[in-house]
C-alpha cells in the first residue's frame, strides 16, 4: 500500500517538478517570478482541448499545436508587459504577474464556463503490476517525459551558445547587451520555453483534475513549493523537489486527510526554509544592488 | 485646505446613516468599506513602507473573524475584550509568518504567504470541535451603551486606526520601515535591526488586520470558512496597488473605490477577477505609483514603464 502511494507521488510530482521547471527557468533568466504561469498553463489546456474536441484532430497534433500556442502566448506576454517593467522593482513584477493570474482567471471563466470538462490521457491502456505496485502507461510516460525535459533544459543552460547568453543576461542584463547578446531575444524565447513547460504539465495533469479555470491552482501552490524547495534556481532542484512534494502530499493525504494536503505542503516549506533560507539545492546567494 | 476636506469627510460618515434612513444595505457597503480601509492600511504599511509581499492577508482577516467568534460565543467575553484580543492573536500569528520572512525575500516571502492565505480555511474547516466546520460559527450582535448603533462604533475604530497609522509611518518607526524597504543593507549600516523591524511590520499589520476582521464577525452575527479566499487576497493587494504604494489616503481610496467593484460584477462569474487583474496590471505598467499620484497627472508623467525610480515613492510617504 505505502509503496502505492509513493509511486502515484513520485508521478504526480513529476506534473508539478514540470510546471516548477517552467518557473525556474524564467526566474533563473529574467529574474521575474511568474505567479501566471498555472492559469497560462490552463488557457493552453483549453485550446488544446478546443482542437480535440471542435476540430476533432488526433492527441498528438493537438498536443503540438497547443504548444505551439503555448510558446506565442508567453512571448507575448512577456513583450506586452515584462518587458516594460523589466527593470522595474521586484514587488511590481510580482503583482504584475499576480493581475495577470487574475486576468487570465476570469477571462478563461467567461470564455470556457466554470464547469468541469474531462479531459483524455496522453496513452490509453490498462494498469499492469510490478511487485505490489499497480501503474498505467500513461503514468510511465509522464515520468519518462518529465525526465528528459528536465535533462533536455539540463543540457541547454549549461552546454550550448544560447544557455549561455542566457546565463549572462541573468547575471548582468547591461553587460551582456554590451557583449553582443540580444537580451530580448533571450528573454522572450526563456518565456516562450517557460510556458511551454506550464503547457506540458497543464495537459499531463488535466485527466486528473478535469478541465475547468481552477483545476491548476493547487498545481501551482505544488509547483511553488517544488520550486522553492529546490531553490528556484536548480532544475534538476524543482523535479527532485517536486517529487519530493508529490510524496509527502500523498502521504500526507492517506495518513491525514486530503483535505490537509496543502497545509501540510506549507508547513513543510516554512520548515525548510527557516532551516535553508535558499532551498535544498539553492547553493549561496549574493547580493547584487547595494 | 487638508482639514477642511478631512472634516467634511467625517461630517458626512456621521450623517450618513440618517442619509440613508438607517438602511441595512447601504450600513453594510459602508461597513465592508471600512473592514478594506483597515486591512488595506494594515498591508500598505507592509508592502507600501516595508516593501514586504503579503498575498494571504485573507489569512489573517479569517484569524481574527474566528477569534471573535470563538472568544464571544464559547468563552463569552464582551466586545471590549474580545476585539483587542482577536488582534492580538492575530497578531501572534503575524508573528510566526513574520519570523519565516524575516529570513525570507520576495518572491519566497510571497510564496510562504500565498500557501498561509489558502491554508487557514482548510484549518478551520476540519478543526470542527472548535470552529464548527462547515456549518460556521454564529456570533451573538454586541450592544454598547447609550444604545449607539454599530455602525458608530465602525467609524470610531476606523477614524482611530487611521490616525495611530498615519503616526506610526510618520515615527522613527515608519522611517525605519522605508530605510529597509529601499535597502536592507544601508539600512542595518545605519543601525536598524532589520529581522526585528520585519517582524514587528509583520505584527502590526496583522493586529489592525484581526481587528478588521473581528468587526466582520460581529456586524453580519455569523462566520463562515470561506468569507475570505484566496480572491480576497488578491483583492486586497490590488487595493493598496491601485491606490498606492506607500500612500495612506491612497490605500484608503483603493480599499473605498475596489470594495465596490465585486459589489456589481458578482453575478457574471469570472468578470471581477478579470476587472481586478486588468486594474493591477494598468495601474503597474502606467503609473506604478497608484491613484494617490494622480494629482501630479501629466501626459509626461505617464510613465509606460521606462523610467520607474524610488522617487515618487519616498515622496509620498513622507506626504503620508
Amino acid at each position: 500500500m505505502i509503496a502505492q502511494i509513493v509511486v502515484s507521488g513520485i508521478i504526480f510530482g513529476c506534473i508539478y517538478g514540470l510546471a516548477a521547471l517552467g518557473m525556474v527557468l524564467i526566474y533563473k533568466t529574467s529574474d521575474i517570478v511568474n505567479f501566471a504561469q498555472g492559469e497560462m498553463a490552463m488557457i493552453i489546456t483549453f485550446i488544446a482541448f478546443m482542437f480535440i474536441s471542435k476540430y476533432e484532430l488526433p492527441y498528438i497534433a493537438s498536443f503540438a499545436l497547443a504548444l505551439l500556442f503555448a510558446a506565442l502566448l508567453g512571448a507575448i506576454v512577456y513583450i506586452l508587459f515584462l518587458k516594460p517593467i523589466q527593470s522595474s522593482t521586484p514587488i511590481s513584477l510580482i503583482v504584475l504577474t499576480l493581475g495577470l493570474y487574475m486576468i487570465f482567471h476570469g477571462l478563461a471563466g467567461l470564455i470556457w464556463g466554470h464547469s468541469p470538462t474531462s479531459f483524455p490521457r496522453a496513452l490509453e491502456g490498462s494498469p499492469f503490476q510490478i511487485g505490489s505496485v499497480f501503474i498505467t502507461p500513461n503514468e510511465i510516460f509522464v515520468v519518462i517525459f518529465t525526465i528528459c525535459l528536465m535533462l533536455l533544459l539540463f543540457a541547454l543552460f549549461r552546454f550550448t551558445k544560447i544557455g549561455l547568453a542566457m546565463r549572462a543576461a541573468a547575471q548582468d542584463m547591461m553587460a551582456s547587451e554590451l557583449m553582443g547578446i540580444k537580451v530580448t531575444k533571450i528573454f522572450v524565447l526563456t518565456w516562450a520555453l517557460g510556458s511551454l513547460l506550464g503547457g506540458v504539465a497543464g495537459m499531463l495533469i488535466a485527466p486528473t483534475t478535469f478541465l475547468h479555470p481552477s483545476m491548476m491552482a493547487e498545481v501551482l501552490i505544488m509547483a511553488f513549493a517544488a520550486a522553492v524547495l529546490g531553490g528556484f534556481v536548480s532544475m534538476p532542484g524543482a523535479v527532485i523537489g517536486g517529487a519530493i512534494i508529490g510524496v509527502f502530499g500523498n502521504l500526507v493525504s492517506y495518513f491525514v486527510g486530503s483535505e490537509l494536503r496543502i497545509v501540510f505542503v506549507f508547513l513543510l516549506i516554512i520548515v525548510v526554509l527557516i532551516i535553508r533560507p535558499t532551498g535544498l539545492f539553492g547553493g549561496t546567494q549574493y547580493i547584487k544592488k547595494v | 485646505m487638508k482639514k477642511i476636506i478631512i472634516y467634511t469627510v467625517i461630517l458626512f460618515m456621521l450623517m450618513y446613516p440618517l442619509l440613508v434612513g438607517f438602511s441595512n444595505y447601504y450600513l453594510t457597503i459602508f461597513f465592508m468599506m471600512s473592514v478594506y480601509v483597515i486591512t488595506a492600511l494594515g498591508l500598505n504599511l507592509l508592502l507600501g513602507f516595508g516593501g514586504q509581499v503579503s498575498v494571504g492577508q485573507a489569512g489573517f482577516l479569517m484569524v481574527g473573524a474566528y477569534s471573535v467568534a470563538i472568544l464571544s460565543s464559547k468563552v463569552g467575553l464582551p466586545f471590549i475584550v474580545t476585539l483587542p484580543l482577536a488582534g492580538i492573536i492575530t497578531g501572534i500569528v503575524g508573528l510566526i509568518i513574520g519570523l519565516s520572512a524575516a529570513r525570507l525575500k520576495g518572491h519566497f516571502l510571497a510564496v510562504v504567504t500565498l500557501g498561509f492565505g489558502i491554508s487557514v480555511p482548510q484549518i478551520i474547516l476540519n478543526w470542527q470541535g472548535l470552529t464548527g466546520g462547515y456549518s460556521g460559527m454564529s456570533v451573538a450582535k454586541p450592544t454598547f451603551i447609550f444604545g449607539i448603533h454599530f455602525y458608530y462604533v465602525v467609524v470610531l475604530i476606523t477614524l482611530f486606526i487611521i490616525f495611530i497609522i498615519y503616526n506610526l509611518v510618520n515615527s522613527s518607526l515608519g522611517r525605519a520601515f522605508i530605510a529597509i524597504r529601499d535597502s536592507e543593507v544601508a539600512a542595518q549600516s545605519m543601525g536598524i535591526n532589520v529581522p526585528l523591524y520585519k517582524l514587528l511590520m509583520f505584527v502590526i499589520s496583522s493586529f489592525f488586520t484581526g481587528v478588521a476582521g473581528g468587526l466582520y464577525a460581529y456586524w453580519f452575527s455569523f462566520v463562515s470558512p470561506n468569507d475570505f479566499t484566496l480572491a480576497t487576497s488578491f483583492l486586497i493587494l490590488a487595493m493598496v496597488v491601485v491606490g498606492g504604494l506607500a500612500s495612506i489616503p491612497g490605500a484608503i481610496i483603493g480599499a473605498m473605490v475596489l470594495s465596490l467593484i465585486p459589489h456589481y460584477t458578482d453575478q457574471f462569474v469570472g468578470l471581477t477577477n478579470l476587472i481586478i487583474g486588468v486594474l493591477m496590471v494598468f495601474i503597474i505598467l502606467v503609473r506604478p505609483n497608484g491613484l494617490a499620484s494622480i494629482k501630479k497627472m501629466s501626459f509626461k508623467n505617464l510613465t509606460f514603464g521606462k523610467k520607474v525610480g524610488n522617487k515618487g515613492v519616498i515622496k509620498d510617504a513622507e506626504i503620508g
